[in-house]
This record gives C-alpha cells, structure tokens and sequence, in this order.
C-alpha cells in the first residue's frame, strides 16, 4: 500500500501526455494509479477513529505501564526513579515468582486439557450427530462462553463450597469421604479454579474445531476408509494434519487466558488459600491499587507480557508453517 | 472492618453486596479512631429533655461562631455508595438550616480512594468527603489541618480516643499531631451470640476471661454446635483476625497494636503476648472451634449461616446490626471480647467513619459546622443509632440516644461505652498498610486454617511483610 502510495503519483506526472489534453486529463483523473491513492487515504481515514483509540486506550497504556516498572510510585506522590529495582523484586520475590508459577499450572486446565477434550468432542461429534443433537451438543458447550465470567465463577464457587453441589453428588455415590471445600482446600484450590477454566474454554475449542473440520474434504476420508482406517487412524493420519491452524489458534486464546487470569480467581478464591491461587493477573491489581505499588506491579505486568509473547511466538510460527 | 478487593469490573447481585458491606467496613477501618468513647459515663439514663439540653450546652460553648451563616451555601460532599447514613444526616441538616443544601457526588469506597487525590486538588475540591487512610493526603497538604475547629467547637473537650485515629503527626504517624478529619460516627466490634444457642450451652451472661469463653467453646463442641461461624476466604478478607485481634487485646496492652497500625518507628507485631494470642487462635482451630470450610467461607455466607443458627458466636461488628435484628429477630446478643483475667480492661476494633475536609474547599467552615452538628445535635444522634447502629461520639457527657427495645444495637452501644471507659479501642489490625491484610494477615491465617502455618510463622511472617510494604 505505501509503496503505491508514493510512486504511483509520480510515474504519472513524468507522463508526457498527462497535462496536455483535457479528455486525457479527465482519464488521468481517474486512472487506478490515482484511485489507489485516493483509496489508500480514504483507507486510512476509515481506520483513523480506531486507531486513536487504540493508541489512546492500548499502546499510550502500555508505555506508561514500562515507564511507571522504572518507578518506585505510590500513584500520586512524586514518582522516585529506581531503574530496574522492581523487576528484580518481580524475579527474586518467592511470592511473586509464585504467582508466574501458578499460572502456568493453570495453562494445564485452560490450555491442555479443552484442546484434548476438545478435539475428541468435536471428532464424536462431527462423525455421528450432525442432525439437531450435533446443534444442541454445540450450543450446550459454547454456553459457558456466553455467561458472564463473574456469574459463572459465583455459581461455581456455591457448587464447590462444603454443601454444594459436587459434594451433594459425591456423597451420593458413597464418596463422603473425599468430600471437602473444594475452593478452600490448599490441595485442591487450584485444580478447582483450574476445572471451571476448563469448562469455559472447553466450548470455545470444540466450536472452532469443528469449524476446522468441517472444511476438510471429505474425500480424503472416504479414501481413507476404503485404505480400512479405523476412526483413531483417521483421527491421526488426516483431522489431526488438517487441523494444525485451529489447533494453534485454541492453544493460543486458552494459554493467554491462563497466563492472564483474574476473573474466575478474583471472584472464586481470591487468591487463596493462603497464596495458592494468587496469578499474576490479580496480584497485579492488588499490587497496584491495595500496597499502592504501582511500579512493582507496572513490573510485573510487563514481565506477564513478555512471558505470553515469548509463548504465543512459537504457537503461531508452528501453526502457520503447514499453510505456508 | 476489613477490606475486600473491589474490583473495577462491574460485579453483581450478591456479589456487589458483599463488596458493599466490605468495603464500607475496610473503608471505615482505613481510618480508623479510636472510639467510642463518648459513651461513657452517661450511656444509661436518656430522656429527649437531657439531649437537647446538653447539645444547647455545648453550642453556647462555642468560642468563634462558626456557622453556615444565612446565605445560601452549596456543600460539594463525596459520599460512598450503599451507605445511607451520610445521605440521611445531610438531609436532616438541610432542614434545620435551609440555606445549605448539598450537591453529592457517590461512588465505591474503592473508587472514591483512588480518586481522592484527584478530587482534592481539583478547582471544585470537595467541602466534605469519605476518607481512606489519610497519611499521604496529610503529606502533600491536600487536607485541611482540623485544629481550629477542634478549639473553636469545643473537640478538645470530647473523649481523646474518639479523634486519635484521624490525628496525624508531623512524621507521618498517625494517632497523634493535629487533627485532620472527624467521624460521622464509631463503630464497635466483639462477639456476636445466638442467644437461644447460647442458653442451651448454659451461658447465661457473657463470659469474664478468655478462660470461661474457651470453656463455652468447648461445650459448644461437645453439644455439637458449631462454636464459632466466622469468614476467612481471601474474597473477603481473613475474618480469622477477628478474634486474632481481640485475643492480642485480651493477653496484652492495646497501645502497642495501635503503634504498629500506626506504623510508629520501631513497631512489631511479633511481640510474646501476641504469640499467646496467636497460639489460642491455633488452638481454636485444631480443636475444630471454626468450621472446617472456614477458608472457603465468604463475609456474607458466614453471616446468612450465623443468622440461621450455625454457630453460637461470630466475630464481627455492628455494622451487621440491622440485619442480625432483621433476620434473626431478639436472638442476637452482643458482648466485648472478655480480658485474660476475670476484671481485666475490656478491649475491641472501633473506627470512625470518617470525614474531611479538602484543604482548599470553599465552605470549610460550614463543613465543620456539620461535623460538630452531626455529633451533637440530638436528631442527629438519633438518626445516627437508629441507621447506622453505632455510636455517634461527641462529647462524653451526651446520652446516646436508644435504639428499638430488644435491638441488638442497645447491647453494642453499651459494649462500646464499657470499652471506650477502659481506653481499649483500637483500630484493626488489618488496616496498618494498604494490602497487609490481602497480602499478609489473610494469606497466613488460612496457611494456619490449613495446618501450614504455626503461630510464631504467622506473626513473623506479617512482620516481614509489613517491613516489606513500608518500603515498597
């Protein structure tokens, strides 16, 4: 686009015959040379409003956020200049190491286990129900992305609490003994928050999936069959391959939403018990708006975006390299 | 009395709620006073004719006549959202002095305190506003300096312990110095009974040593009552401090928790009377006093629970009054957290609500006008016991109006009249730095809820995280 944007209006006032002849005048005026700049500005004025906010609300934010990590800041006193001090606190502080820790034990419940799922659901889906049951089965899984995060993360918290629910059924089947306060438990506080992640992102990873599948040929299939390939041989020799795209995006969005986790924490356990649940996510706010350590917690943040990055990076290069 | 996490994020229906009554506690807490102390010695006899009486006393007592004159005045206030209070008193006053009428801006507690900087320096700043923990405020001059107020209407005069904790000194210490905001009003915490459950466990008055409490827990056990329903999840905040605090108060001095709330040069947490307490705290544990889901167990849940008779004693403040009246009608009783020894000076958490002044509001008198107003006019002390069900302050000789025969809040007002006489109030152990309680205090007593923390690890373990805070 620049590039046309440049030369092009140059190559046509170097034509000769350009400003002679009022007919040709009238073509130069409109030729496509011409029509791309014009289309070019106008491309950009369409994204002018949006990319002000974008700057506005995302990159200004991100470059106070570096700036404020170099500070020792309490949010309104004059800010003290400490360099890099708080992101050696932010890699040096067991709590805070902690927190990172965490989050990568959530990747396991947000990540691992909704791709698995995930692609076994929409495989059993797409082979034996594609009738109005395939749509209910899809709907009923793509649910937990349409419920508000926070209401999700109340109603697990009461199906998980030492009455709830999943104790209720526990003791049904005679297991009482394991029964305890799921999110209260120093055990079992994490995997339960890890569970709900679960059965948030399991809807979303199945949907796509089946969307990917739903593209391959289904010739490919047939041929297979007829090669007498079971359904796993299937599974592996061509939805696997065929997949490697959306399997990249899933891995993508449930691991940036278990590095960058608040809500269901923030609303389930707090953090706790003790700091078994703390995430990044959440220490970031505590940080920043409770000890009102605004360059710690501006730190941290950064060293959370880098640590994503550094993930995505190779997610996306591996999921592209087959189309490519 | 402790704060929760009140997170931008719209949250909703019971959640908000919980988020209300929290913050509004964690807030009244951040800047706490001492208390209550007013009460004193006149708590009892109360007829209308004394109140006015005394309240005419004290305003001819005034040396400048500060007023809100007869001009019309519009008082820019900050109030928080979900407490009506403030609201109702402004009211009231607009009635009796009909040239001042208000204009309220409302938000969260936690929205409000990170916005009170701002507002103070704004060209509108407010005459009146909410106040979080006020040091820093007091550092950069934002606040308006209360002393002459203090000798003009007569503050000097009231209890000490009522305005301490609204008092600043010139090394950023509170709890001394001059005067930099005043309370609407005090509020009081100790233990909360089931009466009925309470009268089947043979406890026919409120225990006199931590001995005799420890006993009743025991026989709450043994009856197979739940002994104690308290909160400790990290959404609410440790509610285990609680008694955590009131046994400190119980085996030691007061004054050496308020220097450390203070952040008085020096001050430790870790001191042996503390461990003592931290001990019984962990004994209360293991002995299964607290339900085994305590950790999961959010402020709400453990009040609805309490209310409906699980557990014959709670650990909370009487900001719950009403709606223990309400629920659980004539059951409830209130006592102060008993000393170690039978005679020994009663101790509890008390904070103002508390209010100030911004150092370039335009109507500054007129605001302290209202303040001294709020503490002395009877209606307004009415209004105050009757919404709020705490204590109104002002000066010791003011009766404290009564609450409804039977309410709980006439068992809460006199606990505070017992503690303010033994200058026993202190400010919770919670609000000493902005995030011990969500970093230090919460994470550790739920450690000790699950077996992984030890009395001396708990209290080593928050001193270190204080330290940590003060030089972050």
């Amino acid at each position: 686009m620049q590039a046309a944007d440049t030369s092009m209006p140059e190559n046509i006032l170097n034509r000769p015959d350009a400003q002679t002849d009022d007919r040709q005048r009238r073509s130069w005026r409109t030729s496509p040379s011409r029509k791309v700049r014009r289309q070019t500005l106008l491309g950009w004025l369409f994204v002018l409003p949006a990319l002000a906010i974008y700057a506005l609300f995302v990159l200004l934010p991100l470059a106070l956020t570096v700036q404020y990590s170099l500070y020792r800041w309490d949010g309104f006193n004059v800010p003290e200049w400490v360099g890099l001090s708080n992101y050696r606190t932010v890699l040096t502080d067991p709590d805070l190491l902690n927190t990172i820790f965490n989050a990568f034990r959530l990747i396991f419940f947000f990540s691992f286990i909704p791709v698995i799922l995930g692609l076994v659901v929409a495989s059993v889906i797409r082979r034996s129900s594609t009738g109005s049951l395939g749509n209910i089965a899809r709907t009923v899984l793509f649910l937990p992305q349409v419920i508000p995060l926070v209401a999700a993360g109340i109603v697990w918290s009461v199906v998980l609490s030492l009455s709830g629910l999943a104790n209720q059924i526990l003791t049904a089947i005679g297991l009482e003994g394991i029964t305890r306060a799921w999110l209260g438990d120093f055990d079992t506080a994490l995997p339960a928050v890890g569970l709900i992640g679960t059965w948030v992102l399991l809807g979303l990873c199945t949907l796509l999936l089946l969307t990917g599948m739903t593209k391959i040929d289904p010739a490919l299939y047939e041929s297979a069959r007829l090669d007498g390939a079971g359904a796993f041989r299937e599974f592996l020799a061509i939805t696997l391959p065929s997949l490697r795209q959306e399997i990249a995006v899933c891995v993508t969005v449930t691991v940036i939403a278990a590095l960058r986790s608040f809500d269901i924490v923030y609303v389930t356990t707090g953090g706790g018990p003790g700091l078994a649940t703390m995430v990044p996510g959440l220490d970031i706010y505590v940080l920043a708006f409770q000890a009102r350590a605004v360059g710690v917690a501006s730190a941290l943040a950064v060293v959370l975006i880098l640590l994503i990055v550094i993930i995505i990076l190779p997610i996306q290069w591996l999921g592209r390299g087959n189309g490519e | 009395m402790f704060r929760t996490v009140n997170q931008p994020a719209r949250l909703w229906g019971g959640l908000a709620v919980v988020a209300l009554i929290a913050t509004a506690c964690g807030s009244t807490s951040a800047t706490q006073t001492q208390t209550s102390s007013l009460a004193t010695t006149t708590a009892t006899a109360t007829t209308a004719a004394s109140v006015s009486a005394s309240a005419s006393a004290s305003a001819s007592t005034t040396a400048v006549p500060i007023t809100c004159g007869t001009a019309p005045v519009v008082l820019n206030a900050y109030f928080e959202t979900g407490f009506d209070i403030p609201f109702k008193l402004s009211e009231e006053f607009t009635k009796q002095y009909p040239n001042v009428t208000w204009n309220i801006s409302q938000d969260q507690f936690t929205n409000l305190t990170n916005a009170t900087p701002r507002l103070l320096v704004s060209d509108n700043p407010p005459d009146l506003i909410r106040l979080p923990t006020m040091v820093s405020l007091v550092k950069d001059g934002l606040l308006k300096n209360l002393d002459s107020y203090v000798t003009a209407f007569g503050w000097d005069k009231w209890p000490a312990a009522e305005l301490l904790q609204d008092r600043v000194a010139a090394d950023g210490t509170r709890g001394s110095g001059s005067l930099y905001a005043a309370g609407l009003n005090y509020s009081m915490t100790g233990v909360f009974y089931n009466k009925k459950l309470a009268a089947q466990i043979g406890m026919t008055t409120p225990p006199t040593t931590v001995a005799d409490f420890e006993s009743l827990l025991a026989k709450a056990k043994a009856a197979g009552l739940q002994p104690i329903m308290q909160w400790n999840a990290s959404a609410s905040g440790g509610g285990l401090a609680f008694p955590l605090q009131d046994l400190m108060a119980a085996f030691g001095p007061t004054q050496p928790i308020n220097d450390w709330i203070f952040q008085k040069k020096g001050a430790t947490i870790d001191t042996p009377t503390n461990l003592t307490a931290a001990q019984h705290l962990q004994q209360w544990i293991t002995s299964g006093y607290f339900p085994k889901d305590v950790n999961a167990i959010e402020y709400t849940a453990a009040n609805s629970r309490f209310v409906k008779g699980e557990g014959v004693f709670i650990f909370n403040g009487d900001w719950e009054n009403a709606d223990y009246d309400k629920n659980a009608a004539g059951n409830v009783g209130f006592f102060a957290f008993p000393s170690a020894t039978a005679g020994g000076s009663l101790a509890g958490m008390s904070s103002p609500l508390t209010y100030g002044i911004a150092a370039k509001a335009k109507n500054a008198d007129c605001a302290a006008f209202f303040l001294n107003w709020v503490a002395t006019n009877a209606t307004a002390r009415q209004i105050n016991v009757a919404i709020g069900g705490s204590n109104p302050g002002g000066p010791a000789d003011l009766p404290i109006p009564p609450a409804a025969a039977g309410a709980v809040t006439n068992d809460s007002l006199a606990v505070g009249a017992q503690v303010s006489k033994a200058n026993g109030a202190m400010d919770f152990i919670a609000n000493s730095t902005g995030s011990i309680f969500a970093q230090g205090w919460t994470p550790e007593l739920q450690k000790m809820v699950g077996g992984k923390e030890t009395a001396e690890g708990l209290l080593k373990a928050v001193q270190a995280e204080y330290l940590k805070e003060l030089s972050q």
